[in-house]
């Protein structure tokens, strides 16, 4: 084939078509890693781990433990809300760190931002979809430790009506759906660590030192969130809110500190966006 | 003149240091143009400013006829690049490196996506290659990936960094004939290098760099005429000859053991063998040297270049 042959390049429209291709192509560049398959494996290994130990040690006993840990026994249920109790402290953003670390760090480091920007990929449309990719990929880590958890816990402990916090009782159909609005509510959070990851990631060439920045950053945040002296602040911290999907098992539902960490992340969303913007369209790219 | 790459008064500063001062560029349509200069002389960031990738200190610069870096977005995808070395992700094949690519280029149709990559990987000969891992692949392969995907799409201008980089001589002869048919196909290539070699084989025009400064710019037969050939004549009485040829009226006239030399300014070559002989000089070779391109550029540049390529 000569190059008579092939098509000419169009005028530039917006249309959906182009931007979903390249989001697919960033989907397949995450998922397609083996790196963050191992990331995934220990991910999933948590659910799997914990339903197997309370299985073969017969459980804590009640009221010792983490949390829903003790009611695995008797619930399925329970077995991915525990997984992602344990995971939220450390496993869950160390995954989200890796990844947004990873988003323009990574491709500055091996040489390809400099071709992708030279494709062209506008380097806003480059900014959106590398932090939707961000976005997927912590819905599928949160929906990870969710599925294997509860495929697990139902085929070991068998799954039945939902005991909520308050002891009232709730169906299976309707225990899933607040399953699935927790699985949200955690995915909402960790996006807000995403945004900071971002931003870290268009500061450097070292998508490692961003990854572990943005782990810094975290940890921090629970640092502070646990100094009493410091209460003034915890409203402001990223990760103060996140414990509150515990108000998701409650009869009727308590809004409103979920209400507040949707609007905590959503703040962190758009200013930590807003500043990798604003630090990456002006910035010179020499690597 | 239609130009494919045009810049005026274009400079970067890095804080005090000036890595680019004040060039003009002036790249026809159609040239193969040689962007001649040492290392560091200010190559890479002027092909870099060109491309939208670093914002310039001062100056303006239009590709294809559209103003940089508004038009970027229309102009870019008709223009192939190889900046500074390949860039690819190790962990992916070189197929899916280009796919990868072809993806982010909202002007290129998914639906000859296929054609286009297995088009490009077998123009530069990668086509066994293009499953193996791109962490895998030598020195000389990663440079034909870099190739392939300058020539992913049909394009207009290509804008090459030292294309040849770390190919042996059979790659790089290679590499230099796809650049030729390339650039016969009607595409303008701008290839920055510092072989003067390959500005020799290769180019139509040049412009050669020095310490950030544009101090040469035109075609290469321009630049060949504008120095003129030397006349060398071997004989047994050299110093005879040497005045034949002074008295010629050619300048720089030279005598060392059996020849005679002088540049030959305007003097038919006829004419100066004539006159040898009917000055009684036993002429046993008379050659007419063209100038040495790169005698010109060290009296440009104050530098030798690498002339080994």
């Amino acid at each position: 084939m000569s190059a008579a042959d092939l098509p000419v390049a169009q005028p530039v429209r917006w249309a959906l078509r182009p931007e979903l291709r390249l989001l697919r192509s960033e989907l397949l560049l995450i998922f397609g890693r083996r790196r963050n398959w191992a990331g995934l494996a220990v991910l999933a290994a948590v659910p799997i781990l914990l339903a197997t130990v309370v299985r073969l040690s017969g459980g804590p006993a009640a009221g010792e433990g983490p949390n829903f840990l003790s009611s695995v026994v008797d619930n399925g249920y329970y077995v991915p809300l525990a997984a992602l109790a344990i995971s939220l402290p450390l496993f869950l953003p160390l995954a989200v760190a890796a990844i947004s670390g990873d988003a323009i760090a990574g491709e500055a480091n091996v040489g390809t931002l400099r071709y992708l920007l030279a494709v062209p990929v506008h380097r806003t449309r480059l900014l959106i979809v590398k932090y939707l990719a961000v976005m997927i990929f912590a819905v599928a880590a949160v929906g990870l430790i969710a599925v294997v958890g509860l495929v697990l816990g139902v085929a070991l402990f068998g799954i039945g009506p939902v005991t909520l916090l308050g002891g009232e009782q709730i169906g299976v159909g309707e225990g899933l759906l607040r399953l699935v609005a927790i699985c949200g509510y955690t995915a909402a959070g960790l996006a807000a660590i995403g945004a900071i990851g971002l931003f870290i990631s268009t500061l450097t060439e070292q998508p490692i030192g961003a990854a572990i920045t943005v782990l810094v950053v975290t940890m921090a945040s629970f640092i502070l969130d646990s100094i009493d002296q410091l209460s003034w602040l915890h409203a402001y911290l990223p990760t103060h809110w996140w414990l509150a999907f515990g108000d998701l098992l409650r009869q009727p539902i308590y809004l409103e500190n979920v209400e507040r960490g949707l609007l905590s992340a959503g703040a962190y969303i758009v200013i930590f966006w807003t500043a990798a913007w604003a630090r990456f369209s002006n910035r010179d790219v020499t690597s | 003149m239609d130009l494919a790459v045009e810049s005026s008064g274009l400079t970067k500063r890095f804080g005090r240091q000036v890595a680019v001062d004040s060039i003009d560029l002036a790249v026809p349509r159609g040239a193969v143009y040689g962007f001649l200069g040492p290392n560091g002389s200010g190559k890479t960031t002027t092909i870099r400013m060109l491309l939208g990738l670093i914002r310039p200190t001062a100056g303006r610069h239009a590709l294809l006829g559209s103003a940089m870096p508004a038009g970027s977005g229309r102009v870019l995808p008709k223009v192939g690049t190889l900046i500074e070395g390949p860039g690819f992700h190790p962990y992916l094949s070189g197929r899916d490196n280009l796919r990868r690519l072809d993806a982010a280029d909202r002007t290129a149709d998914p639906a000859t996506s296929r054609a286009r990559i297995d088009a490009a990987l077998a123009r530069v000969g990668l086509t066994a290659a293009a499953g193996k891992r791109y962490r895998a692949y030598s020195l000389g392969m990663r440079q034909r990936l870099a190739l392939a995907a300058a020539l992913l799409m049909p394009r207009e201008l290509l804008i090459l960094d030292e294309p040849t980089n770390g190919l042996d001589p059979q790659g790089t002869r290679e590499v230099r004939a796809l650049i030729t048919a390339v650039a016969e196909a009607g595409t303008t290539v701008l290839l920055s290098t510092h072989l003067l070699s390959e500005v020799e084989q290769i180019c139509t025009d040049v412009g050669v760099m020095h310490q950030g400064r544009l101090v040469a710019q035109s075609s290469l037969a321009a630049l060949r005429a504008s120095v003129a050939p030397r006349a060398r004549v071997e004989t047994a009485q050299p110093e005879v000859a040497g005045r034949v040829l002074h008295e010629l009226g050619m300048s720089e006239v030279s005598v060392t053991g059996q020849t005679a030399s002088g540049r030959l300014a305007g003097v038919a070559p006829e004419k100066a063998v004539a006159a040898l002989v009917e000055a009684g000089v036993p002429v046993r070779g008379f050659t007419v040297v063209e100038p040495d391109l790169e005698e010109l550029f060290v009296s440009l540049t104050g530098e030798g270049f690498d002339v080994s390529g």
